[in-house]
């Protein structure tokens, strides 16, 4: 098979792997970089479990080529926080009981920084919006808007 | 096994393809394939820059194939378009989902498409020659008619002579149980070149002749409205699937298009 160089920005690294033809930038990421972070739930772009940010722009890992990222600023949950100091997102999390299996997290944390990157002070329908393309079985989605909101609303820091 | 070819033109691109290719744009229809490992052997795309154009042209907007909803909803030209940008997949998916792949979507997707067609859009082709009405792109579409370079969408003369209503069981973001869109150009309050379109009610976007025959020539009221939810289902096949059955998009088809009307009085 024949395999491709790709180098990237992955959460502010410059990082360099082959990608098989064909492979999607999920797989590239935990197989080839080993970021774990981004999860595959249903590899259709219907769960949102793959969310990365691309270029600044929530994408869905599994419908995107991964040699199409090449020279591309990458960001994972992973790459959120600073060292042992966690995002304040990730914070209240955990403070609002927000994940319970936790497989759909990294794609909720990955969309809830993009948005507040873009929107500091979201209504609670601009969060629910944002999160609308990543599914959570658990929750039922309060406690996740909840955190959020924790945020947006100075209700937590870092 | 699937190979990815990169041409740097759309020409380029649209002479590689043929026989066993498909075409990617955003990836959210065909890189389901790959993943499902159900994809043609060989995945042509292209990094042309044209393709992500937005431009005013005359009487409208001219949106290149590979402009994303995101960048429809970014744009001040295509303002007209963004209720129905809005109501695209999720946010992701607006990030990636592009003008020309809608107009492939299989259903119950398209509903972009469902508003251009609505609209009166027509369909510039690689290759060029004159641009063609989205209608027939839309029959010819399981025939590999080529790839699409832009699409131009009239503007509607004012605010109120455009609708558009997905119907979802799950908001914000859920798979349509129907589409619709409707054209109204009042002359002196006399409707003239109505043009209602559907999704998610035959294999692809359709137009509804039933109601448009309704609503042509009239002035818009309850009555008018009434006549044309009773005929809304008039030459639709919709589809049986896991969202809704055909019988129940049949039944419902009237009273959703009651209700897009009542909003365009």
């Amino acid at each position: 098979m024949p395999l491709k160089p790709v180098t990237l920005r992955l959460n502010g690294t410059e990082r360099a792997a082959f990608a098989e033809d064909g492979q999607n930038l999920l797989d590239f990421l935990r197989r080839g970089l080993g970021d774990l972070s981004p999860k595959y739930g249903c590899g259709q772009g219907t769960c949102g479990a793959c969310t990365v940010t691309v270029d600044g722009q929530t994408q869905l890992s599994c419908l995107m080529l991964a040699e199409t990222a090449q020279g591309r600023d990458v960001r994972t949950a992973a790459g959120l926080g600073q060292g042992a100091a966690l995002d304040p997102l990730q914070e209240a999390f955990m403070e609002h009981f927000a994940a319970q299996c936790g497989y759909c997290t990294p794609g909720m944390l990955v969309s809830a920084r993009a948005l507040l990157d873009r929107n500091p002070r979201p209504s609670r329908e601009e969060v629910v919006e944002a999160i609308s393309g990543n599914l959570c079985r658990c929750t039922g989605y309060e406690p996740i808007i909840a955190a959020i909101l924790a945020v947006a609303e100075g209700r937590i820091r870092a | 096994m699937t190979t990815v070819e990169t041409y740097p033109t759309l020409a380029e691109a649209a002479r590689a393809m043929g026989q066993g290719a498909a075409f990617l744009g955003g990836g959210t229809v065909v890189m389901r394939e790959v993943n499902a490992g159900t994809a043609p052997g060989r995945i042509v795309r292209t990094t042309d820059p044209s393709l992500r154009e937005i431009r005013a042209s005359g009487d409208g907007v001219t949106l290149g194939a590979g402009v994303t909803m995101a960048q429809v909803l970014a744009s001040r030209e295509a303002d007209f378009l963004h209720p129905v940008a809005r109501q695209v997949g999720g946010p992701q998916v607006r990030n990636m989902g592009t003008v020309g792949g809608n107009l492939f979507a299989p259903h119950p997707y398209g509903d972009f498409a469902v508003a251009l067609l609505a609209l009166g859009a027509r369909v510039v082709m690689a290759g060029g020659g004159s641009p063609r009405p989205l209608e027939d792109l839309l029959r010819d579409r399981g025939r590999a008619p080529g790839l699409v370079a832009a699409v131009e969408v009239p503007r509607p003369r004012d605010a109120r002579a455009f609708g558009f209503l997905k119907v979802s069981r799950v908001k914000p973001k859920g798979v349509s149980i129907m589409s619709i869109a409707a054209l109204l150009p009042r002359e002196g309050g006399t409707i003239r070149g109505a043009r209602i379109a559907w999704g998610a009610m035959g294999p692809g976007p359709m137009r509804g002749s039933g109601a448009e025959r309704a609503l042509e020539g009239q002035r818009l009221d309850a009555a008018v409205i009434a006549r044309a939810a009773a005929q809304a289902a008039e030459g639709l096949d919709p589809p049986t699937d896991a969202i809704a059955s055909a019988w129940y998009r049949r039944e419902v088809a009237g009273v959703h298009l009651k209700r897009l009307l009542e909003g365009m009085l």
